[in-house]
């Protein structure tokens, strides 16, 4: 495994590209500590994804299947026909250059092929190659060229060093997303069997047990049975969640990540004393046990496949409608893909609140909430006994997930509730949030160890922004509402700011609320002294 | 390379038509009838094809990138023009996107300072953009007092707005300076920046230097080697009439304004220029994010292999019921 560079080299960073050079004729090397392993034949297998086999991209031999090309050509010709986004966003880019330095890759690396419209242009040379009259008798004169395996591994190297943010989309002035680039791309590279290994791995597990991190039925429920019991330490209440149960009034689906590792657990254990607090009629489901999709980071059949669950599951269950829970990526499929995919969902009723009897007719077809509109309507209706001096340890900044905020613009909810839940909070820089948002730097299955600097690099602007926060206010909470937001900046943080911890919303709406019968709250729910209880000032 | 070659093929079309029309004026019947016709037909109906090609490819998901708050609890601000739900709030974004650029007005500027990434205001490239586009439809626009024997009174309020200086005779247009200006910059900017040097191509300055020769060949024509403006008249009325006719002693100057105007007309449907329509059909700005409230449908959506309920519990039955959980089948 490549060494991680400390954050003073890594900070030398270079924004010119050499200007004697033409992009078209410098291959890509493929740097370690920048890629990740390559997909498993097992778990391609598992998906019956095509060409399964184990390999390495740092080997010269990438194994790929007989007319590899004409394979790539002719999905190209059938995603071309069947996407209109694709096909405008190949042909009406005018190198305007808005989008160059807006990509965190960029910023954090320097690599000019980072810049959205030069990774646009990595797929645009070839589909001007073939499919366009300029390109086929002109050539290089026309930006096209042809695809070989330089380009292949052009691609595989670029296309997964794009997280999806569509940072770059906001600023083009004709809405280009690169993620949609991304994404055939990277169905383009599945068809070879050209994944990596923390994608296709999750891919299957979440196809098989219903989960990203494989969690079987039983290991599921004995996880929630130690946050029970945590919260039993904390609180004095036991509660008493239910799973896979027929007839409850909502379905309760979350990313897996919380209920796996610190501090994704917090959150769940939140979101846990929120519903029996409120005595709310619901379930978790060992089967739809996911919200999240890493399918989306293979395929569209895949990505359809993997959520298909969701609504099964509440149709098995007869409930009325879904909460979901706390993630980033698993609200651009629920909110932009799902319905379409894998709808009507005429089985049940529009969301509405049974405590505030608020109707959520912004969800009328999809019949999915998101946790934080229903905590919002909580707390404006009254609903909930607050405390927020217990988070006074806390300055709490809140960091927008690209694709709540970009795919959806889910923007206040969270801010409401933070407002509420804690009496310190700050935001960071105008430029850096809402839309304009930072990615983590390690969406869309980057949330590998083998590419830490890739990582580190990409999270760059994001801990800027919170370094620029913590300087100015003494901010030491991060706040956001993505399972993988939790996993990732917590690494980027202990990187580039050290001392910042990483926390989801309903971490800190538990640690404020008063419940019915608790007992007096010593710590919070990481077991740490409560401000004024124990000499923690 | 990119840069150079494109400046030479436009100086050589440009020269075409001088030599052409000067050594030979029978020439003239093909610079002025045939090409243009045939540059007008090009561009119309290269245009209906692009445009139609694109619509062909259907929108299967709605993707739009909202940048503002969404419609959700009734309290709660809602966006209307970053995060359109119905169709006027769409036209209102699109309207923004088209006639301010409304997404470039947001441009920054990434820099960094003693290790500090810094993000500034960057309007430079927006505000040139824009004024590039709108002098290019009010020069576009002026022109047609060419094709009216009476002219509208609404173009003869453009130009007098456009003359409003008054400066010399025959009156300045403002837009003239304004438009060389912008190009200029536009031209300066892919060269001088490192970043928009690296990503530029040959595709991307030709049709700045073809703007940039359409646009001094006018003001010579206008200013300096003055043309016979009653004949260009003539000319023009008989184009639009379908009656050709080439009156003599125009000025050789008018065939290369005329020539390098049928050359972007002609390039027009096969390059980027076609942004034009493009941003009309851009589903991440066109769309309205509805799709929790409006089931959209994929036309092409088809049925996909899951694993279902029953084989997963087939797969985990005994570890369910150890667990205590409810299953189906015993």
């Amino acid at each position: 495994m490549a060494k991680l560079p400390t954050p003073e080299e890594l900070l030398k960073i270079h924004y010119n590209p050499p200007q004697d050079e033409n992009w078209m004729d410098k291959p890509a090397e493929l740097k370690q500590g920048n890629i990740c392993w390559g997909a498993k034949g097992k778990n391609l297998k598992i998906v019956e994804f095509p060409n399964a086999r184990d390999w390495s991209p740092v080997e010269e031999d990438w194994k790929l299947p007989q007319d590899w090309e004409g394979t790539v050509l002719e999905a190209m010709a059938d995603r071309l026909s069947k996407y209109r986004s694709f096909k405008i966003f190949m042909d009406i880019c005018v190198r305007c250059g808005a989008c160059a330095d807006k990509c965190h890759f960029f910023i954090g690396g320097g690599d000019p092929k980072n810049m959205p419209v030069l990774r646009a242009e990595l797929m645009r040379s070839v589909y001007r190659k073939y499919f366009t009259n300029s390109g086929k008798y002109l050539g290089k004169l026309a930006g096209a060229r042809e695809l070989d395996l330089g380009v292949l591994k052009e691609w595989w190297y670029y296309f997964y060093q794009c997280t999806e943010c569509r940072r770059c989309s906001v600023f083009c002035p004709y809405g280009i997303d690169t993620a949609e680039i991304t994404m055939m791309a990277r169905e383009f590279t599945n068809l070879l069997g050209l994944n990596t290994d923390w994608i296709s791995g999750p891919v299957a597990n979440c196809y098989m047990k219903g989960n990203h991190l494989g969690l079987e039925p039983h290991a599921i429920m004995n996880s929630v049975e130690g946050m029970v019991d945590d919260i039993e330490t904390i609180t004095g209440i036991r509660i008493n969640p239910s799973f896979n149960r027929k007839g409850a009034e909502i379905l309760f689906v979350t990313p897996s990540g919380d209920l796996f590792a610190d501090p994704g657990t917090f959150t769940a254990m939140g979101y846990m004393m929120l519903f029996h607090e409120l005595g709310l009629d619901y379930t978790w489901s060992t089967y739809a046990s996911e919200g999240g999709n890493f399918g989306l980071f293979t395929s569209n059949e895949m990505a359809k496949r993997l959520n298909s669950k969701i609504y099964a599951e509440a149709k098995r269950l007869g409930v009325k409608y879904i909460i979901g829970g706390e993630c980033g990526h698993m609200w651009r499929v629920l909110n932009q893909y799902m319905d379409t995919w894998n709808g009507p969902a005429d089985f049940m009723e529009v969301p509405k609140s049974p405590i505030t009897g608020t109707v959520f007719d912004n969800a009328a077809s999809t019949k999915m909430i998101h946790v934080t509109e229903f905590t919002a309507d909580l707390i404006k209706n009254g609903k909930l006994k607050l405390d927020p001096t217990r988070n006074d340890d806390l300055v709490v900044t809140y960091h927008d997930s690209c694709n709540t905020a970009r795919g959806m613009g889910l923007l206040e909810e969270p801010r409401y509730i933070i407002n509420n839940v804690c009496n310190k909070f700050h935001e960071m820089p105008d430029n850096t949030i809402r839309e304009r948002t930072f990615c983590c730097g390690s969406g869309t299955g980057l949330n590998a160890s083998e590419n830490m600097e890739l990582r580190m690099r990409g999270g760059l602007p994001r801990a800027n922004a919170v370094k620029h926060v913590t300087e100015k206010y003494g901010v030491n909470t991060l706040a956001n509402i993505c399972a993988i937001d939790r996993a990732t900046l917590s690494a980027s943080m202990d990187y580039w700011v050290p001392g910042t911890r990483v926390a989801g919303v309903h971490e800190l709406v538990a640690n404020a609320m008063i419940m019915t019968g608790e007992k007096e709250r010593e710590t919070n729910l990481r077991g740490e002294p409560l401000p004024g209880k124990g000499g923690n000032e | 390379m990119k840069v150079v070659l494109p400046f030479i093929a436009v100086v050589g079309l440009a020269l075409l038509a001088l030599v052409g029309v000067t050594v030979a004026h029978q020439v003239e019947f093909f610079f002025g009838v045939i090409v243009p016709y045939a540059a007008v037909a090009v561009f119309i109906f290269g245009f209906m094809y692009r445009v139609l090609q694109w619509a062909k490819s259907p929108v299967p998901f709605c993707i739009p990138t909202t940048c503002g708050q969404q419609k959700t609890l009734p309290w709660i601000k809602h966006d209307k023009l970053e995060n359109p739900v119905t169709t006027l709030q769409v036209v209102g974004r699109m309207l923004l996107e088209v006639l301010v650029f409304r997404s470039l007005f947001r441009n920054l500027k990434t820099e960094m300072k003693d290790g500090k990434i810094v993000y500034g205001s960057e309007k430079l490239l927006w505000l040139a953009g824009l004024a590039f586009h709108w002098t290019f439809f009010f020069i576009f626009a002026r022109h047609f007092r060419f094709f009216f024997q009476d002219v509208p009174t609404l173009l003869r309020m453009m130009e007098g707005v456009d003359s409003f200086f008054q400066v010399g005779a025959p009156l300045f247009y403002m837009t003239d300076a304004v438009i060389l200006g912008a190009v200029t910059f536009l031209i300066f900017r892919r060269v001088y920046l490192p970043q928009i040097r690296y990503i530029s191509l040959a595709s991307d300055f030709f049709p700045l230097f073809l703007i940039l020769g359409i646009a001094l060949s006018g003001i010579l024509m206008r200013y300096i080697f003055k043309v016979h403006i009653v004949a260009v008249k003539q000319f023009a009325m008989g184009l639009v009439s379908l009656s050709p006719v080439i009156p003599q002693g125009i000025g050789a100057i008018f065939y290369v304004h005329l020539f390098l105007i049928c050359t972007l007309l002609i390039y027009f449907p096969f390059s980027k220029l076609m942004h034009m329509g493009g941003v009309f059909l851009s589903p991440t700005r066109n769309m309205a994010n509805d799709s929790r409230m409006v089931r959209h449908i994929n036309p092409w959506n088809y049925p996909v292999h899951v694993h279902t309920y029953e084989e997963y519990e087939d797969d985990f039955r005994e570890k369910m019921k150890k667990a205590g959980l409810p299953v189906e089948k015993e």
